[in-house]
């Protein structure tokens, strides 16, 4: 997922007056994660603490490995292409369904919600920047939801949407939004009246000055507000599948925390985390393609 | 000599930052540019400058009075008068050629045309080789010769310069008062020119305006030929360390001080 680079061929020059935290981190990182991952391992072998509050390395890997029926999946690939004669390994999963299964519901509800979001809060967001009609129109009901965290609502988009995926769909809908538009708006904002002014003073009509000029000046930020809000997207999930979900991560992790399956609460959260890191390690390699000038004009 | 742009009585008011009253930026300025001139100019902060230029380019409407362009009213901005900015104001979206043809893909033109285009005067701010490279990795210098490149791209009658130098090192600065000086004698394009530095005026106008604040207006104008004595000689820096230059410099100057002092 990241590769592992060090300072350069030879060891550089640490500049003893330069900007405080420069250079790379990449390796601290990786020393970070492997520590954390060993003091887990430690813990547990050491029987400091008790399973139940902390099940140790290989539970979870064990319970990924039920829960995402790897071997009967296995299996079934042997069957497929001839090593093997049948599939005697079951598939369990967890709440009725497999780990897979889990993930798959709870991508397509943070993506169809981020999606419907950028599709909306961003537009909004580039005419609160344009407009003063929209910037007083759109202003005070996203600053007054924005702050409420969503398990606040939540009872709300239940009581108005039912308890369907639309309701569900919807509350992560809403935690995508405000940072769209909020970042889109900034971007906007972000356009210099020198560049405004060139654009003008070339010839340009006030439609070409909004769609070649503000709306490319724009795009960083809007860039930004997209990672902001998937994240925040991921962070209402759990919340967003608490009622009525037959299948998702969210509801995984709180069912599993019902019957004190502690192992599954972990494996819960660290799909989570890393779908959500890769997602935005994408997003990075994204902006480097599509906005290479960020934070150099 | 034909008259390209005229200034009657212009006045520019400005609602003050601070509340109540008002801001004279300009008052009763009375200019005009004829082919072949470049105009520059001169004082010290605040003096209306700037203001002056916005208002050539038709960035801002004047309160009071009258611009033409060849008898027409400037109503706004316009491909006939190019302006170059301080902060060059590139778009750093755009490569170096992507800028400068950006004015003709406005207009439609075909883009083997506006590349043609737009490579003659690359190559007349001397850019040729660096039409690929994005601006943000340019230096000043060359970022400012982007941004000229693409004022000239329009062909426009007129050059607006808002201290189109100030944020250069000395040497650069220079040798860019050169480069644009020979892109005027090429080009014959009008140019208003904005500087803070006396020496850079005296060397470039052939007229001089100097102007003061409280309320913006123009105080004295002069003729000047030492650019055209740098034609002839191509040797910038003897121009201005003669005694002749030193002279109305240091003229030039006490006048600005000397305003200065009456505040």
């Amino acid at each position: 997922m990241f590769s592992l680079r060090t300072a350069g061929p030879a060891q550089q020059t640490v500049d003893p007056y330069g900007a405080p935290g420069s250079g790379r981190s990449t390796l601290i990182s990786v020393v970070t994660i492997v520590v954390i991952l060993f003091s887990w391992w430690l813990v547990t072998h050491l029987e400091l603490v008790r399973p139940l509050f902390l099940p140790s390395p290989e539970m979870v890997i064990a319970k990924f490995n039920k829960i995402a029926c790897t071997e009967h999946y296995f299996q079934r690939l042997m069957v497929f292409i001839g090593a093997r004669a049948d599939v005697t390994a079951e598939c369990e999963g967890f709440s009725e369904h497999t780990l897979l299964e889990h993930t798959l519901w709870s991508l397509y509800r943070v993506f169809t919600s981020f999606f419907l979001a950028v599709i909306t809060a961003v537009p909004i967001g580039i005419s609160m920047g344009m407009n003063r009609m929209a910037r007083g129109v759109f202003d005070p009901p996203i600053e007054f939801y924005r702050p409420i965290p969503p398990l606040a609502y939540l009872p709300l988009t239940i009581i108005w949407f039912g308890i369907g995926d639309f309701s569900k769909i919807f509350l992560i809908f809403l935690a995508c939004f405000a940072p769209l538009a909020i970042n889109a708006r900034a971007g906007v904002r972000s356009v210099s009246i020198e560049q405004i002014h060139a654009a003008y003073s070339m010839g340009a009509s006030k439609n070409q000055v909004i769609w070649q000029v503000v709306i490319k000046a724009a795009l960083p930020e809007i860039l930004t507000g997209m990672r902001v809000a998937i994240a925040f997207g991921w962070t209402t999930l759990v919340a967003a599948e608490m009622v009525a979900a037959k299948a998702g991560l969210g509801v995984m992790v709180l069912n599993a925390a019902r019957f004190l399956a502690t192992d599954i609460v972990f494996l819960g959260i660290v799909v989570i985390g890393l779908i959500a890191f890769a997602f935005d390690l994408l997003m990075r390699r994204i902006e480097k393609l599509l906005v290479p000038w960020k934070g150099k004009m | 000599m034909t008259e390209i742009l005229r200034l009657d009585n212009i006045g520019v008011v400005f609602p003050s930052i601070t509340g109540g009253g008002s801001v004279h930026a300009l008052e009763k300025v009375n200019l005009n540019f004829s082919e072949d001139e470049f105009v520059v100019a001169l004082g010290a902060s605040g003096c209306g400058k700037t203001t002056l230029l916005n208002v050539i380019a038709g960035f801002i409407p004047p309160t009071f009075g009258q611009i033409t362009h060849m008898g027409e009213p400037v109503l706004g901005p316009g491909r006939d008068r190019g302006v170059v900015f301080q902060k060059h104001a590139l778009f750093p979206w755009f490569n170096v050629v992507e800028n400068t043809e950006f004015g003709l893909k406005l207009q439609g033109i075909k883009h083997e045309e506006r590349r043609r285009i737009a490579r003659e005067n690359l190559n007349l701010v001397g850019l040729s080789e660096f039409e690929t490279y994005p601006v943000y990795q340019l230096s000043g210098g060359m970022q400012q010769r982007v941004g000229l490149a693409r004022a000239l791209t329009t062909n426009p009658d007129m050059l607006l310069m808002d201290e189109p130098l100030g944020a250069l090192d000395a040497f650069t600065r220079e040798n860019m008062q050169e480069l644009i000086l020979q892109v005027w004698k090429k080009t014959k394009k009008v140019v208003f020119f904005i500087t803070h530095s006396v020496e850079e005026a005296l060397f470039m106008a052939t007229r001089l305006i100097v102007m003061s604040p409280r309320p913006g207006r123009i105080t004295h104008e002069y003729s000047l030929d030492f650019s055209a004595e740098y034609f002839d000689t191509g040797d910038a820096r003897k121009i201005k360390s003669a005694s002749k230059f030193i002279k109305v410099r240091e003229e030039v100057l006490s006048i600005i001080y000397g305003e200065e002092m009456e505040k």
